[in-house]
């Protein structure tokens, strides 16, 4: 019987990353899994969360509870809003929370622990990749060796990056309450950035921040959400810029 | 009182940014090599077990604090010293005012105190006609240029070498090109008389033992053993959060702490101080007060989230690996205490209508709590001060609107799709010059394009 896994696009994913989403779909249903889109979806409520609205914040996460309710898996290719439903909606909705927290999994953590698939394939040969860790997936979720172990078993070089595991500045609101502090947290990012075909990382809003900072830069830096590198690491992939951050 | 100003948080850090950037190098550089030594100086011993064990050992203390602080004053009083309680800042100054006016001090000398940079002492003194000498390194430096501290532990970690060598070359005529060594050397040269002339020491006190009534002090330059010593007087000021019940708890305090902050097994001097000199003894001071303050600290031992906050040992840890902290240091942060613990205690500790914006000074990156020796759940109490702000009428009216909108569209997925359909026919780039929202996007960086289609209509459309 194969695992049922309801897929949560995330408001970012839905909205800037749609075809990356549409890639992790792909790589779910590659690995035998089934996979559903709950349609009444919207956004997990972290905006208004890290904010200090919690009472929006939670009737965004009662709407999410409600949608995903009897899922046997959650799967987001969102390290931060995975986390959001894992680590947070527990303190904002206590009990009624709990079967949803437990069934959630960002993508590289449901592939490796859940579907327990360590190889892809080899469809990464003779990349050379920095793997951006976002701060909810490694610290709030622990993803820190599964996402890296994908992307070399299929043959891509992961670079070594000093400021690998440092915020990038995004932050939400963060990044338009403090814009300065927020752009120079990006400025650090791509300033210790060693020479790579491209960055990626499992969150689509640290893509758009260090993005939107290196086009402005006129940074010949290319970004790439992971849910498709994870794709074209099959060698199934077709597109080689296909999740591009714009 | 010292005069904070974190209203002009915003501002300031732009200002730092724009108008002096190398403040951004020299404390990046710094503190990854604090971050560096503490990380190497954590691997060394079992510093999970130790950091839960110290947290345990100050829950203890803040859950029975009246009990210790009564035991505290039972055992300094025993020892020979003056114990003062300090409701406010004020108070806490007044009672220093009352030792300088005994004892007609004209000169002091000091061993680097946060706590006294949070009271102001150095300009309550001042204003007194009394002298003040800093007597720290890094403080004295500062001193000398007007600044107030830019770190917990490393008060002048914002400024170059060739910032101090120029500023030495001016104040005590050592050479453009002088040392390190020779800086130090000719600072030492100077405060030498400092010491020697001082009518009264003032310290703070890294904690202070219930059982033993013994301050115990932590440094590396040998200047906090020599001001607490060498003058006739000393005056340490010690926070109620900062006191431990036993004296064997002393042990992990002084060596976590030490790693925590910078990656010492122990500071270099650890001074244990029980009281003024004894009748058999030759040296030391004659008269030790010790200025028990409280300045707002149980106000936030009542808050059900916050209290948290007081098991901190001002390491300094959590402004190391600050991404946040790391791109201005500490002046922009308006007060004595930067970084992520400055921006959660302002609200405890100045009331939260006068700590906005602080608690949103942070990306909510959790790297602090990844360090912190006491395991301060920095993110929890951020969020407690940004929700406690909106509650009480603090966040922006607009922004609660919005929010409320938000909240809205979530609840209704069909209405959400509308909107983010619209996102795509937005004339964003026109947007961006009327919202803040935007603005403060697009100042310095591109907005994202929205996808062709929305994932939603990939699905439906059978793509994905």
């Amino acid at each position: 019987m194969s695992m049922r896994v309801a897929l949560f696009a995330t408001c970012l994913g839905d909205s800037f990353f749609a075809d990356s989403v549409a890639d992790a779909v792909r790589l779910l249903r590659h690995l035998g899994a089934e996979v559903h889109y709950p349609e009444g979806q919207t956004c997990c409520g972290q905006p208004a969360f890290n904010s200090g609205h919690m009472d929006e914040a939670r009737r965004a996460a009662m709407h999410t509870v409600r949608t995903f309710d009897g899922a046997d898996y959650v799967v987001l290719p969102s390290g931060s809003c995975a986390g959001m439903l894992r680590q947070m909606y527990p303190s904002l909705l206590g009990e009624p929370a709990a079967p949803l927290a437990e069934r959630t999994f960002e993508l590289a953590q449901f592939i490796t622990q859940v579907l327990g698939v360590q190889d892809l394939g080899d469809g990464l040969q003779g990349r050379h990749i920095a793997y951006h860790h976002g701060c909810h997936a490694l610290r709030e979720l622990g993803i820190e060796d599964e996402p890296v172990s994908l992307l070399s078993r299929a043959g891509a070089s992961v670079t070594d990056w000093e400021a690998d595991q440092e915020c990038c500045g995004f932050g939400g609101l963060f990044s338009v309450k403090i814009p300065e502090v927020s752009v120079a947290m990006a400025d650090r990012k791509l300033d210790s950035l060693p020479e790579v075909d491209f960055i990626t990382s499992a969150d689509g809003g640290c893509l758009m921040q260090m993005s939107g900072r290196a086009r402005r830069r006129k940074a010949a830096v290319r970004f790439r959400h992971l849910a498709s590198v994870l794709w074209e690491a099959t060698g199934r992939g077709s597109n080689p810029t296909a999740g591009a951050a714009l | 009182m010292s005069d904070p100003r974190p209203a002009d948080y915003a501002t300031a850090a732009a200002a730092t940014l724009r108008d002096t950037p190398e403040v951004r190098t020299a404390i990046t550089a710094a503190t990854r090599t604090f971050d560096a030594h503490r990380r190497a100086a954590y691997a060394q011993v079992a510093a999970e077990e130790w950091r839960t064990w110290m947290e345990g050992v100050k829950n203890h203390l803040l859950t029975h604090l009246a009990d210790y602080l009564e035991q505290a004053e039972e055992q300094l009083t025993r020892n020979g010293v003056h114990v003062h309680w300090a409701g406010t800042g004020d108070e806490a100054l007044a009672a220093l005012g009352d030792v300088v006016d005994a004892h007609g001090v004209g000169g002091v000398v000091k061993a680097k105190s946060m706590l006294t940079e949070e009271l102001g002492v150095n300009a309550f003194l001042e204003q007194r006609g009394v002298r003040v000498r800093e007597t720290d390194l890094g403080e004295y430096i500062i001193q000398l240029l007007g600044e107030p501290p830019s770190h917990i532990v490393g008060p002048a970690i914002h400024r170059s070498l060739e910032d101090c060598q120029a500023l030495f070359h001016r104040e005590l005529g050592t050479s453009p090109d002088a040392t390190p060594d020779e800086l130090a050397g000719a600072a030492r040269d100077a405060l030498r008389s400092d010491f020697l002339s001082a009518d009264l020491g003032i310290s703070g006190g890294n904690f202070l033992v219930a059982e033993s009534g013994t301050v115990a002090l932590i440094e590396n330059e040998g200047n906090i053993r020599l001001s607490t010593s060498v003058p006739p007087v000393h005056v340490a000021f010690v926070g109620i959060e900062k006191l431990l019940p036993r004296f064997e708890d002393l042990s992990g305090f002084l060596q976590l702490t030490s790693r925590a902050a910078t990656g010492q097994a122990i500071g270099t001097y650890v001074s244990l101080i029980q009281g003024p000199r004894r009748a058999d003894e030759s040296d030391g001071p004659t008269e030790v007060h010790v200025i028990l303050v409280d300045n707002g600290r149980s106000s936030l031992l009542a808050d059900d989230t916050a209290w948290e906050a007081l098991r901190c040992v001002r390491c300094g840890a959590c402004l190391n690996v600050c991404p946040v902290y790391r791109q201005t240091g500490g002046h922009a942060y308006g007060w004595a205490y930067s970084g992520p613990i400055g921006a959660i205690l302002a609200p405890g500790l100045l009331g939260l209508e006068n700590a906005m914006p602080l608690p949103h000074a942070s990306s909510l990156c959790g790297a602090c709590e990844d360090v912190c020796p006491v395991r301060i759940p920095f993110t929890d109490i951020l969020l407690h001060w940004r929700h406690q702000a909106v509650e009480r009428g603090l966040a922006s009216t607009t922004e609660g609107l919005a929010m409320r909108a938000f909240a809205g569209l979530t609840e209704r997925p069909r209405l959400y799709g509308a909107a983010a359909r619209a996102l795509r026919h937005l004339p964003i780039e026109v947007g961006g010059s009327a919202l803040p929202v935007l603005r403060n996007w697009t100042a310095e960086r591109e907005l994202p394009k929205p996808s062709v289609r929305r994932f939603a209509q990939l699905w439906k459309d059978g793509i994905a």
